[in-house]
């Protein structure tokens, strides 16, 4: 048996990192794709906030945070849709808001540094077995929710207008995300912690939006991608001694500029090949070399050729 | 077919005159502005009514209103005889959008996924293990002509091929009245003809009630049957051969003469 599943601590800790690496990008795709995964951000603040009350009170901080989390996700939602104010205005208000009350309250209670420190930037060593029971009901929830409610969300996502037309209840829809987001948040600060979490939830949707084509499949891509990067953060968090929510999320970033590069270089290659073919289909001279040409004509004609993902038009995206 | 127009534009036809959208003096503000002002009329069953008017003019509004999207300040507004704030029967009913929220950032749904949408018959729990309904996608995208697109990321499309899918997915489900908000702005000069010639195929042949928002006066002129003159109120309303110059001077604040076609010669 390697190392790392020699201790008790470390297992629970790895499965909490596959279980939440899987499950945030799943809803994450549809906040990064309707714009809002800053309130990945502002939710976790509220967790901050709730686990310094938790701390304060000596009652779970984990639930403390959690009630903090779905009523903030509410709250943001309500406002958003009555226009009390504009979306990322009250996103802000609470982001500064329960980061206010989480100094505050830290400020009066002055002792709970050491346990606060694992809150803001994870620690492998945390993650108790009620953690993990709890993170394993959010994982069923968020798969749950995601799997039933696909097409809705797609279609919200896609245009919450032609949504709304087509029967679909977005506003509703738009809490339970919240609500979800917020619990997820609660449960993954563990980990990870409050200040990376968010990135946990936006940074394999990135990747995945560029590798892979259709919804569903972008979903699914998303979880295995978070659920990789997650695994091996920690284990590199291990073996380096590292704060494993820093060492997560550079994997991820790493991740990701390695696919944005490779996609960089790939187009340019593709650029400089059709530089170079346009003149010979387009000249007078007739070159039998069929395929390419083929290519560089359609894409003269405006038409493109029905070439597979990231074809000429992925140049628009 | 498209010159029989009668004078009166609530009686096209010999169909019955039965309204599919009535709006009855219609107000409607964003905040203190007044976007619409006193708007009555009645689109019945059958009928292709174009909506023609400067930009900033209120004509999107319209449809936002028909659709329910927003609430009149003043006056009702009827679809299929209901309040659209609280109509429930949208597979009746298909729309159009000038554009849409998703396709600007990087949206990783394929044209087939977005066309399916279209078909949406309420909430489904197990949808995700069902493959989707036979055919009706690939129908859907072969009337409007672009079948090779199914599998095609939405954000690689241009922007007629997103109009098109657009278009595709607000006929799958066969509606009865069907939006259009400017479709046309931005395709090519074949493009607007196969999109007219499809227009004229779903409103003739099979029978749906079509209002089309458009900037073209040509094409409304040629294609639809009664049309709305609007800015903020109702400038004109009648059948499209009774609209004077004066009339659209009067609503784009500079002369427009329009050139009179004799009715029997064609053009297709």
């Amino acid at each position: 048996m390697p190392e790392i599943l020699e201790y008790d601590f470390m297992r629970r800790a790895l499965l909490a990192a596959v279980l939440i690496g899987a499950i945030a990008p799943a809803f994450g795709v549809f906040l990064v794709l309707r714009r809002l995964s800053l309130i990945a951000d502002s939710l976790s603040h509220v967790a901050l906030a709730g686990v310094a009350i938790g701390l304060l009170t000596n009652l779970y901080p984990p639930y403390i945070a959690l009630a903090a989390t779905s009523t903030a996700a509410v709250s943001i939602e309500e406002l958003r849709a009555r226009r009390m104010l504009p979306g990322d205005a009250a996103l802000a208000v609470f982001l500064y808001g329960s980061l206010a009350i989480a100094v505050v309250i830290i400020s009066i209670a002055g002792g709970f540094n050491s346990s606060l420190f694992g809150f803001l930037f994870g620690s492998i060593l945390t993650v108790s077995g009620p953690d993990l029971w709890l993170i394993g009901a959010l994982a069923v929830a968020v798969v749950l929710f995601v799997t039933v409610f696909i097409s809705e969300l797609a279609q919200a996502s896609f245009d919450a207008d032609l949504a709304r037309i087509n029967g679909v209840r977005v506003h509703a829809l738009n809490i339970g995300l919240a609500v979800i987001t917020g619990a997820t948040i609660t449960l993954a600060m563990r980990v990870v912690g409050v200040l990376l979490i968010g990135a946990l939830i936006v940074v394999p949707v990135l990747i995945a939006l560029r590798v892979s084509t259709g919804l569903t499949r972008t979903v699914f891509t998303a979880s295995i991608i978070g659920m990789l990067t997650a695994v091996t953060g920690m284990v590199i968090s291990f073996y380096a001694d590292l704060a494993p929510g820093g060492a997560v999320v550079l994997t991820g970033i790493g991740l990701l500029l390695a696919v944005e590069l490779a996609n960089l270089a790939r187009r340019t290659l593709r650029g400089r090949r059709l530089a170079t073919e346009v003149p010979h289909s387009h000249g007078h001279i007739v070159h039998s070399h069929a395929g390419p040409s083929a290519g560089a004509h359609a894409g003269v004609m405006g038409q493109e050729p029905a070439g597979g993902p990231g074809g000429p038009g992925g140049a628009s995206a | 077919m498209i010159h029989s127009v009668n004078n009166s534009p609530n009686t096209p036809g010999s169909a019955s005159a039965e309204p599919v959208l009535e709006f009855n003096e219609v107000w409607f503000s964003y905040d203190s502005e007044t976007a619409v002002q006193d708007i009555t009329f009645s689109v019945t069953k059958g009928e292709f009514m174009a909506v023609l008017g400067p930009n900033g003019s209120g004509k999107t509004t319209l449809l936002r209103l028909a659709l329910g999207l927003v609430k009149p300040s003043r006056g009702t507004v009827r679809l299929f005889g209901q309040d659209p704030r609280s109509f429930d029967n949208w597979s009746r009913v298909g729309y159009v959008p000038q554009r849409v929220e998703a396709v600007q950032n990087r949206f990783p749904a394929t044209a087939r996924e977005v066309v399916a949408y279209g078909a949406y018959r309420g909430f489904d729990p197990f949808r995700i293990f069902r493959r989707s309904s036979g055919g009706e996608v690939e129908a859907a995208l072969d009337m409007v002509g672009i079948p090779e697109l199914a599998d095609r990321r939405v954000s690689d499309m241009s922007v007629g091929q997103q109009q098109r899918m657009l278009i595709a997915r607000a006929i799958i489900r066969k509606p009865e009245l069907l939006f259009m908000d400017e479709p046309i702005a931005g395709i090519d000069a074949a493009g607007q003809q196969a999109f007219h010639a499809l227009v004229r195929r779903l409103n003739t042949g099979m029978g749906m009630t079509v209002m089309l928002i458009s900037h073209d006066i040509g094409a409304v002129m040629r294609e639809a049957t009664t049309c709305a003159c609007i800015n903020r109120q109702i400038v004109f309303h009648g059948g499209v051969h009774d609209i004077r110059s004066t009339d659209l001077s009067k609503l784009y604040g500079f002369p427009v003469d329009i050139l009179l076609h004799d009715p029997n010669h064609t053009h297709r």
